[in-house]
């Protein structure tokens, strides 16, 4: 379910800020780097969020899987550290280093002490400008990403999410599991790793922002000495993936007792004039509370999954609206016929007056409470930055949501719910449910 | 998704409670008690209640009755239809969910805390007025077992946990999983929630956690306001399960399944919890938690077994104190694909035996004690992880001094201490050793 994951990145970034503290400052350091920071001075460490634009979607073909191995060997060796030397160093400082891919960005998240800063972060330096990518690291990390891919495998969730994006993205980095296949995995060289890092660490591409114990002045010198020394332009970026899929269902033979699908068609790209509108819609339809129309209709009044709902999926290079379902063998074809009615209906008759007030007013009132510690609020800044918003989106968002009617609301919902392509993917054995168009 | 994530607070519970001195704490007149959490940093609040009634309370037979009571406390009450408290909440823009666990229930709410007040009234309400019809029942009891479907029956890790847990213990009810056993389940009918929502749901057996941007006068005057009227249950029960006898053979099990992909090994030890009072021995099994598995690259079992014989893909050490009654110490192995289970089996315990004998690196052991201190100070950042941290040890039988002194309890561990753990806690007889295996594999055990 990779393309969830990305959702979550993204959906911070609508955050707003309730605590009186958040100022966020724009900053540029002396060397160049653009950063935000929110100085917070009550608790003595600092979250530093780093994000490169372009992630897994920039694997070369043939090494699918590249630039995911070599973000989980960036901490096993740096400069004149090994990797247990890398990772007793870190440890003794009590700081935190995370790398992580995504469909279309790169993170680096850390996290330290003030009273350890310049000594974590000359280690973390050690990390991005001078990763050893040892031959013997490289292969212990990949039997542990060859492990993943034959569990993903014999997984429904992620068998699932892998037809899905298979059968909607063709050739594209995005058909295919960012981890990579067992093959391509197996093919990669200690020189693949050092041009994955070539294509992805690139000062034009990063993004960045802080949050702690930390003045604007103190963090411009911070950063021009930690990112100051990566290059200034990175690889190629990626291609525009074309969605494939059409209507119908796709049943995937699987032996177990409950049934999983995913469904969905195209969706909306975030910098869309009506997204925000879309954004209200699937809040509504299958969004996270318990009120959501698929969640009453599926769950509450027919005890049919435990869990349903739907996300926007907008990437960099194609967009989705996805949603995911499970079920009993012998109550999936009914959830399925119950999805598929409510999606024709969203689709011709949109929502109630109710049901946009009530949405306003829990968009609204929510927005405030993301902004619940360090590094979450430094992630909801770099993805705004990352987004294009600006710093005074977060004061303005609420208004924005507002401002919405229902006229508007109603349009978008006959645009974006497409019931005649709307495609089941199910994993599973499940009863009356065929794969047909 | 509400109501759930019965199992996920005990891995956690492991992580430290923060600074002491914004913690107020207070008792109502019906028993009730009290405790703030100051955080001013944000104006939000997580109101939570928690109850000292867990899934190992619940009667011969009716496994999944007090998971299933909180699914159905989301029903309605004489004053709120069903769902009326999840939608008033989200048209708030809060959040709230529950959770059970094999010693407490929990519910909570996350919103404004100007929104404090509202969402006391509506939590108050359903301690004692709950109210459900025969039709809410039965749906929802298909959600549970739909939830059964998911969270186990689908993923052969917990079905095998579950068959593990079960060998653990000869007589204690921890050895039933809190969801419930699925024939057990579907028998599950209104009276027995109610039954059991009647005995346990009271102010006296409750704990009222609030945490965020509140002061504790004006948490006061709110609880005495909506807590402070609600009847206590009389002749509440002391919370006494069937105990173990003692543990005189080695069981073992394996399980093969075709979901299966990377096989593993566990051995799961019978292992002291935290008491009030009596906090050293569960102590000093944490810091040995640390030194055998907190780090792959550091930790003895990632260096011994990933690093310099390479024959894991993955190595573990886990204990979490916070339990009412005895819980367990475990140990894992994902082997590479060239070994057998067999032979990962005695890596492992090669892995340990050499560690008996060598004993504890001071360098690893120093920056050990250097993270768990860092923790307090990041643990700061999250209001509601202390929250968690305070009502899941409260239900379990410690108290506000017991959670305080815990963090300097750690600092003192020495290192000898925790080679006297380790020869105490790794004894056989009292260990359950599980082979999951893909279904390929033709395997004879040793």
């Amino acid at each position: 379910m990779k393309k969830l994951v990305i959702l979550i990145v993204l959906t911070m970034a609508f955050s707003t800020p309730v605590r009186a503290a958040v100022e966020v400052q724009e900053l540029t350091s002396p060397g160049g780097i653009n950063a935000w920071l929110v100085e917070e001075r009550s608790i003595p460490f600092i979250a530093l969020e780093i994000r490169f634009r372009g992630g897994s979607a920039l694997d070369e073909p043939g090494k699918r899987g590249a630039i995911s191995l070599m973000m989980a060997t960036l901490e096993e060796g740096a400069a004149e550290l090994d990797s247990q030397g890398f990772a007793a160093a870190r440890e003794a400082l009590a700081a935190s280093f995370r790398f992580n891919v995504y469909d279309d960005v790169t993170t680096i998240s850390a996290r330290f002490l003030t009273e350890n800063r310049d000594a974590a972060v000359a280690l973390l330096k050690t990390a991005l400008l001078e990763p050893r990518f040892d031959q013997v690291a490289i292969d212990r990390v990949r039997a542990q990403v060859l492990s993943i891919i034959k569990s993903d495998a014999t997984d429904p969730s992620d068998i699932a999410g892998t037809n899905f994006d298979q059968l909607a993205w063709g050739d594209h980095p995005y058909a295919s599991s960012r981890n990579g296949t067992l093959e391509t995995v197996q093919g990669l060289s200690r020189q693949d790793m050092v041009d994955a890092r070539a294509r992805v660490f690139a000062q034009d591409q990063m993004y960045v922002s802080a949050v702690g114990d930390i003045s604007a002045q103190e963090l411009g010198l911070l950063l021009d000495e930690l990112l100051g020394g990566l290059p200034q332009t990175g690889g190629p970026l990626a291609k525009t993936a074309n969605y494939q899929l059409t209507s119908g269902t796709t049943v995937i033979p699987f032996d177990t007792p409950q049934s999983v699908a995913l469904f969905g068609h195209q969706g909306i790209k975030r910098d869309d004039p009506d997204y925000m509108a879309a954004y209200v819609l699937n809040e509504v339809f299958g969004g996270g509370g318990f009120e959501s129309r698929l969640m009453t209709e599926v769950r509450e009044k027919r005890g049919l999954t435990y869990g349903v709902g739907t996300s926007l999926v907008p990437m960099d290079y194609g967009e989705l609206i996805l949603g995911q379902v499970r079920s009993d063998n012998a109550s999936m074809a009914e959830s399925i016929a119950v999805i598929r009615d409510e999606w024709a209906k969203i689709g011709e008759t949109g929502l109630t007056a109710q049901e946009l007030q009530d949405a306003k007013t829990y968009l609204t009132g929510a927005y405030a409470l993301r902004f619940d510690g360090n590094a979450p609020i430094a992630r909801i800044m770099v993805g705004m930055q990352m987004i294009g918003l600006p710093v005074d989106y977060i004061r303005t968002r609420n208004d924005l949501i507002n401002a919405l009617t229902l006229a508007e609301i109603n349009r978008v919902a006959r645009r974006i719910y497409q019931p005649e392509n709307l495609h089941f993917v199910v994993v599973g054995q499940p009863d009356g449910v065929e794969t047909g168009n | 998704m509400p109501r759930f994530m019965y199992a996920i607070f005990a891995v956690v519970a492991f992580a430290l409670p923060g600074r002491a001195a914004d913690v107020t704490t207070f008792t109502l007149d019906n028993g009730m008690d009290v405790v703030v959490l100051e955080d001013h940093r944000a104006a939000v609040v997580v109101h939570m209640v928690w109850y000292r009634v867990g899934a190992a309370d619940e009667p011969p037979g009716k496994s999944g009755i007090a998971h299933f009571l909180e699914h159905l406390l989301f029903k309605g009450t004489d004053d709120l239809g069903p769902g009326e408290l999840s939608a008033t909440v989200t048209k708030n823009g809060g959040s709230d969910n529950a959770f059970t666990s094999q010693d407490y229930t929990a519910y909570f709410q996350r919103i404004a805390s100007d929104r404090l007040e509202l969402v006391m009234t509506m939590e108050a309400d359903r301690m004692r007025d709950l109210e459900m019809t025969q039709d809410d029942v039965i749906t929802e009891r298909q959600v549970v077992l739909e939830e059964r479907g998911t969270r186990v029956d689908s993923d052969p890790g917990s079905l095998f946990r579950e068959q593990r847990n079960a060998a653990q213990y000869l007589n204690h009810p921890y050895g039933i999983p809190v969801i419930g056993w699925r024939h057990e389940m579907e028998q599950l009918n209104r009276d027995d929630a109610f039954d059991f929502y009647q005995r346990y749901y009271a102010p006296n057996n409750a704990i009222l956690i609030v945490a965020g941007d509140v002061e504790p006068a004006e948490v006061r005057a709110l609880a005495e306001k909506h807590y402070g009227p609600l009847e206590p249950t009389a002749n509440l029960p002391e919370r006494l399960r069937p105990q173990d006898p003692p543990h005189l053979s080695e069981r073992r099990l394996s399980l093969t399944d075709a979901r299966i992909a990377q096989p593993f090994v566990t051995r799961s030890y019978r292992a002291p919890e935290r008491d009030s009072g009596d906090q050293f021995q569960a102590a000093k099994l944490v810091m040995l938690a640390e030194v055998l598995g907190g780090s792959a690259a550091t930790s003895v079992l990632g260096q011994k077994l990933q690093f310099e014989t390479e024959q894991a893909i993955f190595t573990s050490a886990s204990y979490s104190g916070v339990s009412l009654d005895d819980t367990t110490f475990g140990l894992v192995i994902a082997p590479t694909p060239a070994l057998s289970l067999a032979q990962a089996e005695a890596a492992l315990d090669n892995a340990v035996a050499e560690f008996l004998e060598e004993g504890v690196d001071a360098d690893q052991f120093e920056s050990i004690k250097m993270q768990l201190r860092a923790s307090l100070i990041y643990g700061e950042d999250n209001i509601s992880a202390q929250a968690n941290r305070y009502g899941a040890a409260l239900t379990s039988g410690l108290t506000i001094a017991d959670i305080q002194a815990w963090p300097d309890l750690l600092q003192t561990v020495t290192a000898d201490d925790v080679l006297q753990a380790a020869h105490e806690i790794f004894n056989k007889d009292n260990a359950v050793t599980g082979w999951a295996k893909p279904a390929e594999t033709a395997e004879v055990q040793q």
